[in-house]
């Protein structure tokens, strides 16, 4: 976990069953996770991703890297374009400061039409959940 | 409310302070995390084994449910209310900061408290005019500590008024109250209307031979190849490479400003396409350099493709 070091790339296919799963999972019925029609009448492609799951998506990536003992301190995530269903999302990660076991990584969540989330996460690699 | 009298508001707004919502309806819950892994795909067995919630589930605990009638009254619902009765009707989230101060615990039952910071605008934005509006909320557990903290900040904008028409020709009109046209507008006819359509939907669009398979870009009316006049199209992956470029800086362009990088970009199908090249230092800029393609608003109806730097 040196200073440099990129994570594993995570690619997740959008089906619409990614997209409505996580946004009941995350307690968030707004019509425009689950409702093509409702979606699409509200000028966007299809149903998207909402921000809670982008949130946990980000914490997943980083930790399914970190191992299970990280303990997560923060994730600051600026938000892009949406992530419809039927797209693809990918991420990248690179370990850009270390100091004392905490870890900041620079997180990119690509769909294609550019840049879904971009942001930082801070753990510390081997913490206490207190 | 004009522009001064929104700011008002949002100082009278920020000097409430924080303010107290209902606790979260259940208590943090194995069954509801489990719910939550398996939606995510996360695999780890770190927070079930020790009891404790995943930090990025800190707000879905305090989620208002489906019947939305029943949710608190925030400093930040009346500043959106004046927003919207303002003209500002559009809203995209920008940026959502979550500090986990620790773990949920089982059983725990958690108390939301939100707190309006800040009204920035109004700025011109790719959306349109618009207001940043920036709130936290703080997570208390039973102990009255702070469990987490989020920054989340939105911009609601003008949305632009839209032709009544849905015309291909690309001449969109500057009538009273719209958006002014971005002035140069590209020449949309039969042979390239399949390419401008395709932008609008994300769509890089390459035109193909319906006979002998070749592409062409730009898109014209006979194969080069085998002189067909049948054709189709195929949908570009997004990736290139810059193959050539020049900086512009002179003469002025009417809405642009200038110096831009307008780039010759090389796709892995195998045809070249001009674009600008955007979200990159000027001196950083090199041929060879991957690229991939966004898509930018220039006005109601026009979306251009350009290029950002990309992974190859
Ligand atoms: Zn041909």
């Amino acid at each position: 976990m040196e200073i440099g070091a990129a994570l594993p790339e995570l690619s997740i296919d959008l089906t619409p069953t990614v997209v409505v799963s996580t946004a009941l999972a995350t307690m968030d019925f707004t019509p425009v996770h689950h409702d093509v029609e409702m979606a699409r009448g509200q000028g966007s492609k299809d149903i998207f991703l909402n921000i809670l799951t982008t949130m946990g998506l980000v914490e997943r990536y980083v930790t399914d890297w970190a191992g299970p003992e990280a303990v997560i301190e923060r994730i600051a995530v600026k938000l892009g374009v949406p992530a419809y269903a039927g797209d693809r999302l990918c991420f990248n990660g690179t370990v850009v400061a270390r100091e004392d076991g905490r870890l900041t990584v620079e997180v990119r969540g690509k769909v294609s039409l550019g840049d879904h989330a971009t942001g930082t996460v801070t753990l510390m690699e081997e913490g206490e959940r207190r | 409310m004009n522009d001064q009298e929104l700011h008002e508001l949002a100082e009278k707004q920020a000097a409430l302070g924080e303010v107290r919502g209902t606790p979260a309806r259940d208590p943090v819950n194995a069954p509801m995390i489990r719910h939550w892994l398996d939606a995510m795909g996360d695999e780890n067995p770190a927070y079930l084994e020790k009891g404790v919630a995943p930090p990025a589930m800190a707000q879905v605990w305090t989620m208002p449910g489906v019947r939305r009638s029943a949710k608190d009254r925030s400093p930040v619902d009346d500043m959106i209310a004046a927003l919207d009765a303002s003209g500002y009707t559009g809203v995209v989230a920008t940026n959502c900061e979550q500090t986990y101060h620790r773990y949920a615990r089982i059983g725990e039952r958690l108390t939301p408290a939100t707190r309006f910071t800040d009204l920035a605008g109004p700025k011109r934005t790719a959306l349109g005019v618009g207001f940043f509006a920036t709130w936290t909320v703080t997570w208390y557990g039973e102990d009255e500590e702070p469990v987490a903290e989020m920054l989340f900040r939105v911009l609601k904008f003008r949305p632009r008024t839209r032709e009544s028409s849905s015309s291909t020709t690309g001449q969109a009109a500057a009538g009273e109250g719209q958006a002014a046209a971005y002035p140069l507008q590209p020449a949309i006819n039969q042979d390239t209307a399949f390419f401008w359509e395709g932008v609008k939907q994300g769509e890089l669009r390459i035109q193909t031979c319906a006979d002998c398979g070749e592409l062409r870009h730009p898109p014209g009316p006979l194969c080069p190849r085998c002189r067909s006049v049948n054709r189709g199209h195929m949908v570009a992956s997004g990736q290139g490479t810059l193959y050539s470029y020049v900086v512009h800086h002179h003469p002025p362009v009417p809405g642009r400003e200038t110096p831009f990088v307008v780039g010759v970009v090389e796709l892995p199908e195998g045809v070249r396409i001009v674009g600008n090249v955007v979200d990159c230092p000027i001196e950083e800029v090199a041929v060879g350099m991957p690229l991939r393609v966004t898509y930018r608003r220039m006005d109601d109806q026009l979306v251009l493709p350009m290029w950002t730097p990309g992974e190859a």
